[in-house]
């Protein structure tokens, strides 16, 4: 079993205050304020730049390289999640159709 | 809030509650996903045990796993935590006109429960805010109806998430859930072709910077997102003004 460390868990405390702040954003301050107008056109890409980030790397690369070869599970079940996604809109059919690509090709075939 | 007499005895939070338990299936569902995710990804029980209770944001939860495991510092995890919340930061200000008649602290733990679906659900029930307070009395009572399913779905899903991943070998690989989740969250998203190409050129800026030190590849990603779809937005209204 994984040892807790004191470190995790100030991250994760400061990860909950960012839940807050941002589900509070503009009712904390008693008076009105508005956005600078670069923030507010930011708003529209950052989201999906933070979380393609996140992913990118997590998909095609291995302890810091990208994957040499095609014999990666992880190559196949990320693009069928993907068009499962747009085939249905649905992020639960994502997992368990990506899960269902990546399982036999992971356990089975060792990609 | 739930725990306030006023608010679970108003008819309004039975209506609420029964308006959100078809989706409480697929909250838990995520929820439980997320708890395997954590714990085979390398987190300890305890520390999954309290990011989910703390944090309560599925997908800030999901994009901090692999920086966590990674050791990058603390001010890029929070600031993609940040990032990753931004659609909250809208919502609140749509939620502003419904909670500034409640003292601060009402309104911030008000808020916090709040998440996508109860947000979703209440503004649709009241398309105004209130005025009077019997009107407020009741926004209140729905509001809490509504994230009290989702907060009970989603923390006992959970649970069971960290327990069952507790019992499953690492070596079957299904953290990697938890990848395919923000997956079909981003597809989501990325719902404009510019927000789609900003996925794209984050997502080969990530992986290009990768050999950044303390994974500032991924503000790298971002800034480079967000700068690209910032021009090709000014191009794209120089080139209708030429059209018109």
């Amino acid at each position: 079993m994984t040892r807790t460390d004191a470190w995790t868990l100030v991250v994760i405390a400061g990860l909950a205050g960012v839940s807050v702040l941002t589900r509070c954003f503009f009712f904390i301050l008693d008076r009105s304020w508005a956005l600078p107008a670069w923030a507010d056109r930011a708003l529209q890409y950052a989201p999906v730049a933070a979380l393609a980030g996140v992913v990118a790397p997590e998909v095609v690369m291995n302890a810091g390289h990208l994957v040499p070869t095609w014999h990666d599970a992880r190559l196949f079940a990320a693009p069928a999640g993907a068009l499962l996604y747009y085939w249905r809109r649905s992020v639960l059919l994502t997992i368990g159709g990506g899960m269902a690509v990546y399982l036999p090709l992971h356990l089975l075939l060792g990609w | 809030m739930f725990f306030r007499r006023e608010n679970y005895t108003h008819p309004a939070f039975k209506e609420a509650a029964l308006n959100m338990l078809p989706l409480a299936t697929g909250i838990s569902a995520w929820g439980l996903m997320t708890g395997v995710a954590m714990v085979k990804s390398g987190m300890s029980v305890v520390e999954a045990l309290a990011m989910t209770f703390l944090v309560y944001a599925g997908s800030s939860q999901l994009a901090a796993i692999p920086l966590i495991v990674a050791g990058a510092p603390v001010w890029v995890i929070w600031a993609t935590g940040f990032c990753v919340n931004l659609r909250f930061v809208v919502f609140s200000l749509h939620l502003r006109p419904y909670m500034m008649h409640m003292p601060r602290w009402r309104r911030m733990v008000n808020g916090y429960l709040t998440a996508d679906m109860s947000y979703a659900m209440f503004t649709r029930r009241f398309p105004k805010p209130g005025t009077t307070r019997e009107e407020w009395r009741e926004e209140e009572a729905f509001l809490s109806g509504n994230y009290f399913v989702t907060w009970t779905s989603w923390m006992g899903a959970s649970v069971i998430g960290i327990v069952l991943g507790n019992l499953i070998p690492t070596s079957w690989g299904l953290g990697f859930a938890g990848v395919l989740c923000l997956v079909g969250i981003l597809c989501s998203l990325a719902n404009t072709p510019l927000r789609k190409l900003a996925a794209l050129v984050a997502g080969a800026a990530a992986v290009a910077a990768y050999s950044l030190p303390l994974k500032l590849n991924i503000v790298a990603a971002i800034a480079v997102a967000v700068a690209v779809s910032f021009w090709l937005e000014r191009r794209g209204a120089a080139v209708s003004r030429e059209a018109a």
